[in-house]
């Protein structure tokens, strides 16, 4: 096949293909154009990276809802109860390593949020297949049902969390090496939202060669666009979903963790109240698309902590107004996905 | 007498309220070219999503090299070893043409003679290798359909309407690939409108009208007795030359 790619590549005639680079360059712009109205560098540069953070937090627990909607065509409003379980899931580690939070030692405080991190996967991971076998599963195909079933799954699930973990909300430390901030002459970047944007991109990244680079990230894309061909070609898409789903409700796992240390209180809501912009970004992206929902996840961040600062009082519409603005432009969202 | 690779017997589809197929019934003998002809709406794309399982049949039975798959899901009678190539040629526009192939070799890595015979086929495929297959002109879409289809070895070729809105050169492009396809010796059941290409290459004619079998025999029995061409199509071979 390497052969057959390379006289393909000597080919000079070959249309090439075409890759839609203005979604992307709405990120550059829109942080130029904020940049006067801000006024001063370093807060415009404070301002920014606290938006990529808050992107990528929103891109974590986003990003496994468009794969299930765009392979599954679920609409899983249950979404945000995975965020809270990722968030509660860090007791099971702080408990019994609370030490290592207090630790000076930037090592133990790392393995303690990677711990974290694999735990809350783990037990959103095995929930979510509870989940999709026994409510998601039945209404297939039904997208009322889908709605009313997984708000009751959601319901359900918040009250379990709240007989486990009690209905006060509880607050969890920083690890110490991640508390303050990075001052760069009057640019102040705190450390915790620094680690963010890396975790953010290390997975936007895993998830892009995942989907690109092996045969089940095929089967993904296949699968968003025409399900039942990729059964007429001998693969069980019926396990594919399950997969897709399972991993979907661990990176909103994911989500919940870092979402958790950010505001360092947990309560069982604390999902659901993020689920607006979490729906606002798939939308945003185009439903089923994962680079879409990053560059979503980021302009809604980005808008929201100019607008915050520059105007306060538009802060509360301007995710709205930004979708908005976005469906007028491409209605199917920034990278629509071929669908069936 | 040799039992058929496919058989169906006494087949009825029901797509939710409608009854489409009446009991059809149709053997495709093994290493041999069935054309599947009727008018639009005859049952023809509901007759192969049934045998893919697609649909299932309400009653009646479908037998495929010897064995009942009925009731199979989509993916165990695609792994029975029957490829299919819908109407809609089921192509992954966001999916470039070497990955639509590669997806459809299930067992690992395409076998290089192999495909280099079927690019020998459908040189064209060649210059979009690495290019989205959504960039695909429709000729181009059909024959990377038929290229997935027959990218490992297939017992059974299901094709809907191949040339269905393609130009006259890539009709015949078309059946050239077919008549290669049919030399190689595989088994092939194509539903076909344009029923000048289907009699350049049907060795049996099955018809159907109204989710019935109204005729089935040779091909050549067809070509040559305009009466029974007029009286089952209403049309002749010659109005399509």
């Amino acid at each position: 096949m390497s052969d057959m790619a390379a006289q393909s590549s000597a080919q000079t005639e070959l249309p090439r293909a075409k890759t839609d680079w203005l979604p992307l360059l709405l990120i550059p712009a829109l942080a130029l154009l904020a940049l006067p109205f801000v006024g001063s560098p370093s807060t415009w540069v404070t301002l920014t990276v606290a938006g990529l953070a808050m992107g990528m937090m929103i891109f974590l627990m986003a990003s496994g809802l468009t794969l299930v909607f765009g392979l599954m065509d679920i609409i899983n409003f249950g979404h945000g109860v995975f965020i809270s379980l990722g968030a509660y899931a860090t007791l099971l580690v702080l408990g019994p390593l609370a030490g290592w939070a207090q630790a000076d030692s930037l090592g133990l405080n790392l393995g303690l949020l990677g711990l974290c991190i694999l735990t809350a996967m783990g037990v959103t991971g095995i929930v979510g297949a509870v989940f999709e076998r026994v409510i998601v599963r039945p209404v297939y195909g039904s997208h009322l049902k889908q709605i009313l079933v997984t708000m009751g799954g959601l319901i359900v699930t918040e009250q379990l969390i709240h007989a486990i973990w009690g209905a006060s909300p509880i607050p969890i430390p920083l690890p110490q090496s991640l508390r303050g901030a990075f001052v760069l002459g009057d640019i102040v970047m705190e450390r915790y939202r620094v680690v963010a944007v890396i975790i953010g991109l290390v997975v936007f990244i895993g998830m892009q060669l995942l989907l690109n680079r092996t045969r089940i990230g095929l089967l993904i894309r296949a699968g968003v666009e025409n399900p039942e061909m990729v059964e007429a070609l001998g693969y069980r898409i019926r396990r594919l979903f399950v997969s897709v789903f399972i991993a979907g409700s661990a990176l909103a796992g994911l989500g919940g963790v870092m979402w958790a240390f950010y505001r360092q209180t947990l309560t069982a809501g604390m999902g659901m109240e993020v689920m607006v912009l979490v729906f606002i970004v798939i939308i945003i992206g185009g439903l089923g698309s994962v680079g879409g929902c990053f560059v979503g996840s980021i302009l809604v961040a980005l808008v929201a902590n100019y607008v915050g600062f520059i105007e306060p009082k538009l802060a509360l519409i301007s995710n709205i107004l930004v979708m908005a603005l976005v469906l007028i432009w491409r209605p199917q969202g920034l990278f629509p996905v071929a669908r069936r | 007498m040799t039992e058929p690779l496919l058989q169906l017997s006494g087949v009825h589809t029901h797509i939710g309220p409608y009854h489409i197929l009446h009991g059809v019934d149709f053997a495709v003998p093994a290493g041999e070219l069935t054309m599947l002809l009727g008018r639009n709406g005859a049952g023809k794309t509901t007759t192969l999503r049934t045998i893919m399982g697609l649909w299932q049949a309400s009653s009646g039975r479908i037998r495929f090299d010897g064995s009942d798959i009925t009731a199979g899901s989509t993916p165990d009678i695609a792994r029975a070893g029957i490829a299919y190539v819908p109407e809609s040629m089921g192509i992954f526009t966001d999916l470039t043409v070497r990955e639509n192939i590669v997806l459809a070799a299930r067992s690992g890595p395409i076998d290089k003679s192999r495909l280099d015979w079927i690019l020998g086929l459908f040189p064209a495929l060649k210059r979009f290798w690495n290019l989205p297959a959504g960039n695909l002109s429709g000729g181009q879409k059909q024959m990377l359909a038929i290229t997935r289809a027959i990218a490992e070895p297939r017992r059974l070729l299901l094709i809907d309407e191949p040339t269905k809105g393609l130009a006259p050169v890539m009709v015949r492009s078309m059946i050239e690939a077919f008549k290669a396809l049919k030399a190689s010796g595989e088994t092939i059941l194509l539903v076909e409108q344009n029923f000048h290409a289907a009699s350049a290459l049907g060795d049996n004619v099955v018809v159907m009208d109204d989710g019935r079998i109204v005729h089935s025999g040779a091909m050549s029995e067809l070509v040559t007795d305009k009466a029974l061409q007029q009286r089952l199509l209403g049309l002749s071979l010659d109005a399509h030359q």
